[in-house]
Parts: structure tokens; C-alpha cells; sequence
């Protein structure tokens, strides 16, 4: 005990050594948990529309004002051939392209059916495919208006009618915050805990510290402990300093109690730091730890969860998402934040978690090596 | 320059000898590139769904079925009440919950209507909303071919196209922004780190004192990984070609040229953060903890950058990703020329001089 106490004493005194890297910890997450939340917002409005009327016809004009009317669309460019509009999507000024060809309403009039072309840009094929539902559902209306002008429907409908009534539980507001601050804040706690232990073992073998440390009788245990508890202090205040954040700026208040997400954060941030520590203990420069640790939080970050669904993915990324630990906490995060999960409904991720630290950990432990 | 060289042909000396180092950072974007290639989506399929059917009839079996084989939704399961509606939801299996009232079969032949009510989780309102679009489409088919697609006068059809990826792959949206976000932060770090080792070292010392021009030798420090990086831009672009199926519809060489520029302006950015700082430590944090998840969320692959609000628009024009990943998108898929992105090549060439010259200037060459 006597000898962790010093060890302890040790970290404490070269972490705060050095007074860039503390601001570092501490502000960068603030920063970027005040701004990145704010870019995650999927709704799909303000979709550029470039519109190639070759009819001129009270029709088209009367179509073209209902499309802006509903406040989906805005009408970039408004031009009498496809090529032009064509052009507008190469340069990104348009999303999609609608092209009323010419006698539209003429042979919707005459004989009784017309057709309308819609071309839009697909790369980012889910923007793509919604604004093209949006289109759709508007073109659907506009062709009921147009038959109730022309022939009067029975009453009740002889036509088969199935109504879908929607509603949204958990987040009825829509709010993507919710979602999404939660999310980044897990992301950013475990960037800085994993990263900075990663680089701490390393940084005695580089600057040849570590030898010192081997010829003493201080125990593995006690050394990887006296590594894994000031950084998880600093990790829980980090954590904290996010709660405050996503309390006063975002108003967001966990359902399931912030007692909840302090007990799995605990338990996570054990896990995150072993995993450093064992990075640390494979990589014989600080840049080899780098590269390992960006590595696997580039996997971690983007399969984790919270910028695509896991389960659009194929089966063996699913598998890769079982190991990563992010995607349990940013599950955790959603359940207790959003749906109020307490400890009883978290109680798999709590056990996973728990399995996570004390394999990483000890893992960690039994391949550092006192002798190189 | 001869000199110069020299000093390069040390750092390769550097490099090469780190057998670990080297076979990471090329496998490394190799990797990166086919497991997200792949994995990433923004398409929201095979999500788990519950039914309630309070009717058990023909209708709703065959609806049922229908919203089963759909590529969207696997029902998981069948709930016998409505109590256990929020239960399924909570323990977090299911996002979306179809409830079938009484009699559905009969309204539906008898009164010619019948309702359905769908319950979303939204604590993803992205994934929600998706998806109640789409089983409300599933519906609208179902319903389509119950009325025999009985034609009705006055209808307008549409047909619609999906231009450049009539598939709707993930990858010609994703292939652009992971090349972007693997140049930038493999570049950035590896120069940032590189040279703050030697301060930490104290060999910088050692080189400053030789006849060669201080800004000279952190050059020299940054040129191998200029074509270390040419390597990985071969074969991530050799990978999204063959494996993922992503077209380069546009001129190759421009491709490349632009991507060896974004390559100079992450070095120069790596070179920028090497000299403010004093530890590898800062300038790891510097460099992966600060730029990573703005890179992702503000370069425009995640999330669409006009739907963002004013100034986190104006934010992400900082960005060097942001330009770089319009560039690859308008150069790869659309297959334009430098005519239609000569803007984004002068913005990032600026960037990179920007950061030079402030690097250059910020260098101390003196020691304290």
C-alpha cells in the first residue's frame, strides 16, 4: 500500500509537470462538446431543387409552388433544358433535378395520364433516396388536387385506404442532441483515456526511466495500478465536466439518474485505460503507440454506433462492434439518458464491461514485463 | 541540396529501420479503407422491429410477411399485449413497434379502411424517422396490390433516377471521406511527432548545430512521409477501384495530384503543431484528439454541411478535409476536371502555405 502511495505521489507530480497537456485534457473537450453537436443534424431540409419546365403551363407553375410551399425544397435554378440543369448538380447546386416535360398538362388532361422525371445526385445515397420520397409524397398530393378538380369522388371512397398514424416515443421533440451529446462526450472520454496511457508506459522505455523503475521492488500490480488511477481520476473529471456541459448548454438531464452513468463509467474507463496500458506495453516508441491507438479509435469512433446504425451493418462488422467498447457505452448512454434504464435494465452491459477491464487489464499487467 | 538529401536519406534510415512502424502505417489505411468501405452505411436496413397483431387474419399475416422480407426490417418479435410494447423498446432490441388493431381484415374489406399505428424509438430521430417512412411505404404497396393496381384517371407517373450511384452503395460516399480522414491524420501525426521527438530527445539540438538551415532539417524530417503517403494513396485507390467497386470516372493524374497536395498541406499542418509543441504527448493530443471528430463531423461525409446551422457552416471551412472530400467526390464520381474544382485546390493550396509560412515563422531555431 505504502508503495503504491508513492507511485501515486510520482504520477500525480508528472502529470502536473506539465501544464499544456492538462489544458489540453480538459478544454479540448469542453470545446468540441460545445461545437461538434450542433453539425449532427440528419433532418433533410433546404434539399436544392433545379427544376427544367418545358410545359410553361398553369399546371407546372401551380406544381412548382406547391413543391417550394411545403418548405423541403429550395428552388436554386429554374431553366428550359435538362443539360442545364444537369450542370447545376455537377457543380452542387442542385440535389435534385425535376423536369416537367413539355405538354404535361395537356396530355394529363386529355389523356388522362402524364409523366414527370426526377434525377437526383446519389452519392450520399440516404440524402438521395429522402429527398426523393419528399418529391414523391409532394408529386402524390399535387395528382390528388389535380383528380378532385376533375371528377368527384364517392363517398365513402370505394377505394381501399390503409392510414398509418406514427408517433415517436423516447425523444417526441425530435431532438438529435439528445442523441448526439451523449454520444460524443463517450467518444471524446475515451480518446483522451485510451491515448493517454498509451503513451505513458512507452514514454519511460524512450526515455529509459523504465529500467530504473525494474530494478526496484516495485510489484507489476502495483505499477500498472499506480499508472491506471490518476488517469482515471482525470477521466471522471472529464466526464463530469461533461455532464455539467450537456446539463446547461443542451438541458439534458439523464431519465435513469446520473448516479447510473457515473457506476458504468467507472467500469468503462477501467476498461479504455487498460486497453492504452496494453498498447503501451506492445510498442517500443511513443509513435508506434500512436499510430496503434489512432488505429483502433478510428474503429472504435466509426463503428461504434452513433453516426451509422449497427444494425445496417454487415454480419462480421456486427461481430467487430462486439468487441469495441464504445458501442456499449454509447448504448448505455441512449438507454439511461433517453429511455431512463436503470442499473437493473444495464446490468448485461455493466457484466461485459466489467469482463472488458479485468481481461484488458490483466492482459496489460501480464505483458509488462520487468525484463526486457 | 546536397545536404539536404542526406539528411532525407537519414530520416528514410529512421523509418525503415522501424520495421513495426513502417508495416502500420502502410497496412494500416489498407485496412481502415475496406473495413469501412464496407461497413459504413447510412442506409438503415435489417432493423429489428415487434408486431402487435390484435386481428390475426389473412390481411395482417400477409402484411406481416410483407414487412418481414423487406430489406429493412426483421420482426423480432410477435407481442401478445400492449403492455409489452415499452418493455421491447426499453430493453433497446427494437426501434420500431407495428400495431395491427382488431378487425383490421374486416374494415379493410367492408368499410374500404382500415388504420395501423407505428410507434418509433427515436432516440435516434434519424433512424425513426427512416424508418417510419419506410414501413409506411411497405403499406402503400401492400395496399397498391389488394386494389389490384386499379388504374385511376388523371395519374401522374413518376419516374425517377439516382444519378452516379443508382445502387445507393455507402462507399461512394464513404471511400472519399475515410481517404480524407486517413491522409490527413496519418500525415499530421507522423510529422508532428516525428520532429517534437527530437526536441524531446534533445537531439534537435545536435541538428540545429549543423551548416544546414534549420528550416532545411525539418523538411528533410517531413519529405519521407510525403511518399510514404504517395504509397497509401496508391493503394487505397487501387483498393476502392477493385474491392469496393467505387469508379474513378474522372482523370486519375488529376486525382492524385490533388491528393498529394492535401498530403502537403497535412505535413505542413504537422509541421505547425511540431513547433508550438514541447512533448510527443501534446502533440498526439494535438493532432489525433483535436482534429479526429471535428474531421468527421465538419468535413461533410457524416453529416450534410448545409443542413448545419450558420456558423458551424462557417466553422467547417477551416476544415482541410471538408475541400479535400468535395474534390475526390467531384473528381472520382462525377468524373468533372480541374474546371469545376479549381476553387477547393486554391483554397487547400493556400492552407498548406499558410501553415508553412506560420510554422517557419512560429520555429524556434534558437535554444533557450
Amino acid at each position: 500500500m505504502r508503495t503504491l502511495r508513492f507511485l501515486l505521489q510520482k504520477e500525480f507530480r508528472q502529470i502536473f509537470r506539465d501544464p499544456a497537456i492538462l489544458r489540453i485534457i480538459f478544454i479540448m473537450p469542453v470545446i468540441q462538446l460545445m461545437i461538434l453537436p450542433w453539425a449532427a443534424d440528419y433532418e433533410i431540409k433546404n434539399v436544392k431543387l433545379s427544376v427544367t419546365d418545358l410545359d410553361h403551363s398553369s399546371y407546372s407553375r401551380q406544381l412548382i409552388s406547391k413543391i417550394i410551399a411545403s418548405g423541403y425544397f429550395q428552388l436554386t435554378h429554374y431553366s428550359g433544358s435538362f443539360e442545364e440543369s444537369f450542370e447545376e448538380i455537377e457543380k452542387d447546386n442542385a440535389d435534385i433535378v425535376l423536369e416537367i416535360p413539355a405538354s404535361f398538362e395537356k396530355q394529363l388532361v386529355k389523356e388522362s395520364e402524364a409523366k414527370l422525371f426526377i434525377a437526383s445526385n446519389a452519392i450520399n445515397g440516404v440524402k438521395g433516396s429522402l429527398g426523393n420520397a419528399y418529391l414523391r409524397s409532394i408529386l402524390q398530393d399535387f395528382n390528388r388536387e389535380v383528380r378532385l378538380e376533375w371528377i368527384q369522388m364517392p363517398r365513402p371512397s370505394t377505394q381501399t385506404q390503409i392510414e398509418v398514424t406514427s408517433s415517436n416515443w423516447f425523444n417526441p421533440l425530435m431532438n438529435y442532441k439528445f442523441f448526439m451529446v451523449p454520444g460524443i462526450l463517450v467518444l471524446l472520454l475515451t480518446m483522451v483515456g485510451a491515448n493517454l496511457t498509451a503513451i505513458n508506459i512507452v514514454k519511460e522505455k524512450e526515455i529509459g526511466t523504465i529500467e530504473q523503475m525494474n530494478v526496484t521492488p516495485v510489484k507489476k500490480v502495483h505499477f500498472i495500478l499506480g499508472k491506471l488511477i490518476p488517469f482515471w481520476i482525470l477521466g471522471m473529471i472529464v466526464l463530469t465536466l461533461g455532464l455539467l456541459i450537456s446539463r446547461l448548454l443542451y438541458g439534458i438531464i439523464p431519465l435513469g439518474g446520473f448516479f447510473t452513468i457515473y457506476v458504468f463509467a467507472a467500469i468503462y474507463l477501467l476498461a479504455v485505460l487498460g486497453l492504452g496500458l496494453l498498447i503501451s506495453t506492445y510498442s517500443s516508441t511513443q509513435q508506434q503507440a500512436m499510430l496503434i491507438s489512432f488505429f483502433l479509435m478510428m474503429i472504435f469512433v466509426l463503428l461504434g454506433g452513433l453516426y451509422t446504425s449497427i444494425d445496417s451493418m454487415p454480419e462480421w462488422a456486427q461481430w467487430i462492434t462486439r468487441f469495441n467498447p464504445v458501442s456499449y457505452f454509447i448504448d448505455v448512454m441512449r438507454m439511461v439518458v433517453l429511455k431512463g434504464s436503470g442499473l437493473s435494465d444495464i446490468k448485461n452491459h455493466l457484466l461485459i464491461m466489467t469482463g472488458f477491464a479485468v481481461v484488458l487489464n490483466s492482459w496489460a499487467i501480464f505483458n509488462y514485463r520487468k525484463r526486457n | 541540396m546536397k545536404q539536404f538529401f542526406a539528411f532525407v536519406k537519414k530520416e528514410f534510415f529512421h523509418i525503415w529501420r522501424d520495421k513495426r512502424t513502417m508495416f502500420i502505417l502502410l497496412g494500416m489505411p489498407v485496412v481502415q479503407i475496406v473495413i469501412f468501405g464496407f461497413a459504413l452505411t447510412n442506409e438503415v436496413k435489417n432493423s429489428k422491429i415487434a408486431v402487435l397483431d390484435q386481428s390475426k387474419d389473412a390481411a395482417t399475416a400477409s402484411l406481416i410477411s410483407e414487412l418481414n422480407s423487406s430489406r429493412y426490417f426483421d420482426v423480432e418479435r410477435n407481442l401478445i399485449s400492449a403492455d409489452e410494447i415499452e418493455p421491447a423498446f426499453r430493453s433497446g432490441k427494437i426501434k420500431l413497434a407495428v400495431i395491427l388493431p382488431n378487425q383490421f381484415g374486416e374494415d379493410l374489406q367492408h368499410v374500404n379502411n382500415a388504420t395501423i399505428q407505428l410507434i418509433a424509438d427515436a432516440s435516434d430521430p434519424n433512424v425513426a424517422n427512416t424508418l417510419t417512412n419506410y414501413a409506411a411505404a411497405v403499406v402503400m404497396d401492400y395496399q397498391n396490390r389488394i386494389t389490384n393496381n386499379q388504374k385511376l384517371p388523371y395519374t401522374i407517373n413518376v419516374e425517377t433516377r439516382m444519378l452516379y450511384n443508382p445502387q445507393l452503395k455507402g462507399a461512394y460516399n464513404f471511400v472519399p471521406g475515410v481517404m480524407a480522414m486517413v491522409l490527413l491524420l496519418v500525415c499530421t501525426m507522423m510529422t508532428a511527432i516525428t520532429i517534437v521527438r527530437e526536441k524531446e530527445m534533445g537531439t534537435m539540438e545536435i541538428m540545429l548545430v549543423s551548416p544546414m538551415k534549420p528550416q532545411l532539417v525539418v523538411f528533410a524530417k517531413a519529405v519521407p512521409y510525403l511518399l510514404l503517403s504517395t504509397i497509401n494513396i496508391a493503394s487505397i485507390l487501387l483498393l476502392s477501384v477493385y474491392v469496393l467497386e467505387v469508379p474513378i470516372n474522372g482523370s486519375l493524374a488529376l486525382l492524385v495530384a490533388e491528393s498529394i497536395l492535401f498530403t502537403l498541406v497535412s505535413l505542413s499542418l504537422g509541421l505547425l503543431i511540431s513547433s508550438g509543441a514541447e512533448s510527443q504527448q501534446t502533440a498526439m493530443f494535438i493532432s489525433l484528439v483535436a482534429l479526429f471528430l471535428p474531421t468527421v463531423m465538419l468535413s461533410g461525409f457524416m453529416f450534410p454541411i448545409e443542413n448545419m446551422p450558420f456558423p458551424l457552416r462557417t466553422v467547417s471551412n477551416i476544415v482541410p478535409a471538408k475541400w479535400y472530400y468535395i474534390i475526390v467526390k467531384s473528381v472520382m464520381i462525377k468524373g468533372v476536371g480541374i474546371t469545376a474544382v479549381w476553387k477547393e485546390t486554391l483554397i487547400l493550396t493556400g492552407m498548406m502555405l499558410f501553415f508553412l509560412v506560420l510554422a517557419i515563422k512560429r520555429f524556434k531555431i534558437r535554444l533557450q
